[in-house]
């Protein structure tokens, strides 16, 4: 099962891998892992998505809350929340095949930032699902690179973590 | 208003730090970035103590931090000197003790590139510290130190390192100390929910087989008249780790002695047939437990620890308690009253008499056995320090431990070399006590050039060898499991450990008959010197009873005699 914690950590140098270090010692997966400041500029917020059954999440939990540079942990629940990934997709293209993979863009309200002779970049954003079809369906023009910020998540409401 | 400042070097604000935490003591060996810190401790009002080898450093402040509570301070340079630490850093972390560790490092301006005697030393530590620093301005080292001291003996105690780069040691700053610390990500629980406690009186009502299972987190918060309160309040039987002997009185009649692989039977058997098991200040360690999924079947588990994510991380917990031990335990003597244990306290008087520890005694050769019993009975009250083995395990069921602090051991790690300089940062903070290093052949050996120092700085400490030739607990477990072939466990001969210790300048002495035991026994103690005793012992003698791991604690091996 996936859960997606949100960790508001001290914006200082070897924070990040004080964390990831304690990811793979204790042998957790991580699935993403995303990271930058806040509205605060003493802290950055890292977006974990991690992997795992209660009593994986309790103890990563527990673990990371003993971090002293971890200021608090949150676990975010999808239904609750408003969780977001961007992508960059390098595709190739050429004049046949751009008005088709134009009309993909179109229907997934993604955009194209960059047009080259042999290529077409795509930004796209949304959930995990959306990426994956995005990129199932570009995938048969040939996909020459893509890359994938990980996810941020943040919960509705008023109420912050 | 702003306090008033004074202007000095980096180097100079470390020694006014280090008085402001009132370190007495710091252990440690030179290099070249350490320079202007060690040109500072040349006239500072500080016990510098010179090991051999950085290692010793760490175990020394470590043993220091053990026999006071205080927190042990150790330094050393960059590059080898701290990657020498790093044992002695791990040591103390898997033994939740305080401990602050400085190391140099080559200056700012050529961090990262590969300079002499570099190493990225909070890099290797990360794991093995609670919390370390990489000193970037000298203006924030005051903050620094002040932070490192708070983090290393509060809430679970633990090393914190601090690298300080050299350029951060010449550099000068407006020194004034904080008064107080402010992490926000950093605010241990010590009052425990007192809900909870209620939860755990309640259990402790309806109890009629209880068992107390008390670690090294007891002797941390110095709750061990807390412990014995409750024990005798409710009248459970008390069983104690390894790093918890000391926390109760030995002598006791709830006394139950050392759970796990090399416990006594009663207590395992008494872990495994409790209805409601209370642990303190332990965290279900694999040689305690044995097979997990058998471990205390029919039991209720509360358990009081000060570090959230002990509870329920290897056996599942009815009645959590997050808090400091001391506190805990008195308000949980409040609410509780004796339970309905006559009936077990009486089965567990039957177990005691029928499965004793015991060994076979001889009048030709040393038991090793034996010679924990003589150290005993010559002095009650010594602080006994251990090395790794064998020995450990005889020295941990055979003496009568009656106050904290008064045993010293490597428990999480074991860590061979690490009993003879934690021994002297025993006796250094403890120069009451009568000091013993209980040692193997094989461990003493990994820090035996620490001889240096015990001479050059006449810090009377005993090392009392159990000579048996072998790298005693590894051949045990090839006698057992690997059919008697003693793969590089053959150490007979190595050398003359009384001529060593005489090559050193200090007392060597030997027995090699148990009519001999308690003569060199008292005579070590009466000289007044650094000693070295060469017991020779039985050479094939076993640590019994015996788990086999991974089996369950109540499937024991008695292996006297064999």
């Amino acid at each position: 099962m996936k859960h997606t914690l949100a960790v508001l950590v001290e914006n200082r140098a070897g924070v990040l891998s004080r964390v990831s270090g304690l990811f793979s010692r204790r042998g957790y997966n991580i699935d993403s892992l995303a990271v930058g400041v806040t509205e605060d500029p003493a802290i950055s917020r890292m977006t974990i998505v991690v992997r795992g059954d209660d009593h994986v999440l309790e103890q990563v939990t527990k673990q990371l809350n003993k971090l002293i540079d971890v200021i608090r942990v949150t676990d975010i629940k999808a239904d609750e929340a408003i969780e977001r990934e961007l992508s960059l997709i390098k595709v190739a293209a050429d004049a046949n095949t751009r008005s088709e993979i134009i009309q993909i863009v179109d229907i997934f309200r993604a955009r194209i930032v960059d047009v080259a002779s042999k290529s077409m970049t795509i930004e796209v954003t949304g959930d995990d699902e959306k990426i994956r079809a995005m990129e199932q369906l570009l995938r048969p023009f040939g996909i020459k690179e893509m890359v994938r910020t990980g996810k941020i998540a943040m919960t509705r409401g008023a109420k912050s973590v | 208003m702003s306090r008033p400042t004074e202007k000095m070097t980096g180097a100079r604000a470390l020694i006014e730090c280090l008085y402001k935490e009132e370190v007495d003591t710091i252990f440690g060996y030179p290099g070249g970035v350490l320079l202007p810190i060690y040109d500072e401790l040349y006239d500072a009002d500080i016990r510098h103590i010179l090991v051999r080898h950085e290692q010793a450093a760490a175990h020394a402040a470590d043993g220091y931090a053990r026999a006071t509570g205080k927190t042990g301070v150790c330094i050393a340079t960059s590059g080898p000197g701290a990657t020498n630490l790093v044992t002695g850093i791990a040591n103390a972390y898997m033994d939740s003790v305080p401990m602050v560790a400085l190391t140099g490092q080559v200056p700012s301006f050529l961090l990262g590139n590969d300079a002499f005697q570099e190493a990225d030393i909070t890099g290797i530590t990360l794991p093995i510290t609670k919390h370390n620093y990489l000193v970037q301005d000298a203006k924030e080292l005051p903050r620094i130190i002040k932070e490192a001291f708070h983090i290393a003996s509060t809430g679970r105690q633990g090393p914190v390192l601090i690298d300080l780069p050299k350029d951060i040691t010449t550099d000068e700053l407006d020194f004034s100390y904080p008064e107080s610390v402010e992490l926000r990500g950093y605010k241990p629980t010590v009052k425990g929910n007192i809900q909870q406690v209620k939860r755990a009186a309640a259990e402790i009502a309806r109890s009629t087989n209880p068992v107390i299972y008390a670690g090294g987190g007891i002797i941390n918060s110095n709750a061990s008249g807390e412990l014995l309160k409750l024990a005798e309040t409710i009248m459970a039987p008390v069983t104690t780790t390894l790093t918890g002997m000391g926390a109760f009185p030995a002598d006791h009649p709830l006394f139950l002695g050392m759970p796990g692989m090399h416990g006594t039977k009663y207590a395992n058997y008494a872990i495994q047939e409790s209805d409601l098991l209370i642990a303190v200040g332990v965290r279900f360690d694999d040689r305690v437990t044995g097979k997990v999924a058998s471990f205390a079947p029919n039991a209720r588990v509360i358990h009081i620890d000060i570090d959230p994510a002990e509870i329920s991380k290897n056996v599942r917990v009815d009645t959590p308690i997050v808090g400091d031990a001391k506190w805990v335990l008195e308000s949980l003597v409040k609410y509780s009253k004796k339970c309905k244990s006559e009936a077990w306290l009486d089965k567990i008087k039957q177990w005691k008499k029928e499965y004793p520890l015991h060994y076979i005694k001889s009048d030709d050769i040393i038991k090793p056995q034996y010679i924990v019993e003589q150290i005993c009975e010559a002095c009650g009250d010594a602080i006994i320090v251990t090395e790794v083995g064998q020995h450990q395990m005889w020295a941990a069921q055979y003496f009568k431990f009656k106050e904290p602090r008064t045993f010293i051991t490597s428990g999480g790690l074991g860590t061979m070399g690490y009993g003879f300089p934690a021994a002297i940062g025993a006796k250094l903070g403890r120069p009451d006590k009568v000091v013993f290093d209980i040692a193997g052949d094989g461990s003493f050996q990994m820090s035996s050039q620490e001889l240096a120092t015990v001479v050059e700085n006449d810090i009377p400490v005993i090392v009392a060898i159990f000579n048996n030739g072998y790298l005693g607990m590894v051949r045990q477990w090839q006698e057992l499991f690997f059919e008697h072939r003693y793969s590089f466990t053959t150490i007979k001969g190595s050398v003359d450990f009384v001529k060593l210790a005489e090559a050193y300048g200090a007392l060597g002495l030997r027995a090699e008959k148990p009519s001999e035991v308690r003569p060199v026994i008292e005579e070590a103690i009466a000289s007044g010197r650094p000693t070295v005793i060469d017991f020779i012992v039985d050479p094939e003698e076993n640590v019994s009873p015996m788990v086999p791991a991974g089996a369950a604690i109540n499937e024991i091996m008695d292996l006297e005699g064999t």
